[in-house]
């Protein structure tokens, strides 16, 4: 069971929460043309280590989550709001 | 516009050692010498400088591809390297279902191939891997969900497979423990496909590699693969913990790492890693005749012939190499095993486990070339890759030594994403976590 510290309602069980997925893709300029957008939509880097992830915190404040989690130990670093840029730790 | 049939394997036998051959007058006279004269069912060789093919991964589809090879297309200078013991990873992992209920007609092509391979799969490796075709049953608790599945039905039917409408009553006959009359989500029929069922997955392995054992593929397990080398744009062999191996091909067959894999290739895949649990209850006497599938929640369940209920659900849903599952997933699995199966509420959960995904982009499968010339890639099998074996090993046999896909694998290329023809069974866009 993972608890995630949402910065609005405090440390929460996950299952208040929806998983938005990978928090690193930016979508590119509409112009950017076909490799940016299916590098934008399907390729992910999928890290062994830390992953920055969106979560929808849809049993509380309903707000979008920015979250700093480890793919193998599960360890959540650090969670911010949508605008921010947590900083991910080095492998 | 017939549909072009779904292609038959012959099925001809591997050849074994007369030594090696499993039989009941074996099995009698190793019972009058002692049982001394069994052999370890496949060799423990050293690995070479080079082969022609070097298969990373010895789960399922690494050691079926290695088979086919050899089998079916004369390459035998081919090495399966794995990075611990065979068997302990997905292949070993899963719940054993086997079945080609799909909706998508390219799905269902691939599936029911993979499901005539596993009808021939014993008399092919003389080994028992105790195929039983038992039926696989999917229930429907709304009229929406029937249209569904009926169209889901007719879709197969057209194209050869077999399926079957099971009313209340029938549903009653085959499965007595379910209760049809829940308040919120009644059980109003189910679809039968009679020829899915379960496989040993263990004995899936352990076949395998038996047969291509014999047929001169070198089995190197305990040898993880640390880098790929390049040359170009092409690749030539791959770095291991024993040291360098050259091939002219290499094959990755290891789904739930395949990322990491391709990135030592400098690749970038469709896939996201997540984890799928699966569960076994304590022995019970005979009480599940079916594979069951519950239709209002994520829930499917079979008894081994041990008496264990062999039952899972859905991913736990974010992205994870941990090979063990969460509680919250745990609680979702076993609520929809007791609302369909009450008289399961006192039965105790005996074992709990996790495999890791390849999530692909669009909840299909890929055997495909790569932008790495000599790099083939078997993976993104979602939680559908055991009942694919056979037909993956094939399939991807088919790619290294024909060098154009297989008539039923075509589709699954990588270019799909690109090319906007992506293979969406439930229809819910580029999220692995949703599929």
């Amino acid at each position: 069971m993972l608890r995630i510290p949402c910065p609005w309602c405090g440390e929460r069980d996950e299952i208040e929460f929806r998983y938005r997925g990978d928090a690193t893709r930016v979508r590119p300029a509409p112009d950017a043309g076909l490799d940016a957008f299916v590098d934008y939509v399907y390729e992910r880097d999928n890290p062994y280590g830390w992953h920055l992830e969106w979560w929808l915190h849809v049993g509380g404040c309903r707000r979008l989550l920015k979250v700093v989690r480890h793919t193998v130990t599960h360890e959540i670093r650090a969670v911010s709001g949508p605008q921010e840029d947590p900083e991910l730790p080095p492998p | 516009m017939s549909p072009e049939p779904i292609p038959s394997p012959s099925g001809s036998p591997a050849p074994v050692r007369s030594s090696g051959r499993y039989s009941l007058w074996r099995l009698l006279a190793e019972g009058l010498r002692g049982q001394q004269g069994w052999r370890p069912a496949w060799r423990k060789p050293h690995p070479r400088p080079a082969y022609q093919v070097v298969i990373v991964g010895g789960g399922g589809h690494g050691l079926a591809t290695a088979f086919y090879l050899a089998h079916e297309f004369g390459i035998r200078d081919v090495a399966v390297i794995e990075r611990g013991p065979l068997g302990l990873g997905n292949v070993g992992r899963n719940t054993t279902i086997v079945r080609s209920n799909y909706f998508q007609p390219p799905n269902i092509r691939f599936y029911e191939y993979s499901l005539k391979l596993w009808e021939g799969l014993e008399h092919t490796l003389n080994f028992n891997a105790m195929v039983s075709q038992r039926g696989t049953l999917n229930l429907f608790h709304t009229e929406a969900q029937r249209d569904l599945f009926t169209r889901r039905a007719n879709q197969m039917r057209l194209l050869g497979v077999d399926a079957v409408a099971v009313d209340r009553d029938e549903v009653r006959r085959l499965v007595p423990l379910a209760d049809l009359d829940n308040g919120r989500y009644p059980v109003l029929g189910g679809f039968l496909q009679p020829r899915g069922g379960t496989v040993r997955h263990d004995a899936v392995a352990w076949g395998y590699a038996r047969a291509a054992s014999n047929l001169g593929v070198d089995i190197i397990e305990h040898c993880e693969v640390t880098g790929i080398r390049r040359d170009g744009g092409r690749v030539t062999g791959v770095e291991t913990t024993r040291g360098f191996i050259g091939a002219e091909t290499v094959c990755l067959a290891v789904a739930g790492s395949s990322s990491r894999l391709a990135a030592q290739a400098g690749l970038k895949l469709p896939i996201e890693s997540h984890v799928l649990q699966a569960f076994v209850s304590e022995a019970l006497k005979p009480v599940l005749d079916v594979v069951l599938t519950y239709g209002a929640g994520h829930f499917y369940v079979s008894q081994s012939d041990k008496g264990g209920l062999v039952f899972g659900g859905a991913i736990d849903g974010y992205n994870t190499y941990g090979q063990r599952g969460a509680l919250p997933m745990a609680e979702e699995v076993t609520a929809a095993a007791v609302t369909l199966l009450p008289a399961l509420a006192r039965v105790k959960v005996l074992r709990q486990w996790g495999g890791v995904m390849d999530m692909s982009m669009d909840g299909s499968p890929i055997i495909s070339h790569t932008p790495l010339a000599g790099l083939i890639l078997n993976g993104g099998w979602c939680y559908g890759g055991f009942k694919a074996i056979p037909a993956g090993g094939m399939c991807t046999a088919h790619l290294i030594a024909r060098d154009t896909p297989h008539p039923v694998a075509a589709h699954l290329d990588l270019e799909r994403f690109a090319a906007g023809r992506t293979i969406d069974e439930r229809g819910v866009g580029p999220f692995p976590y949703l599929h």
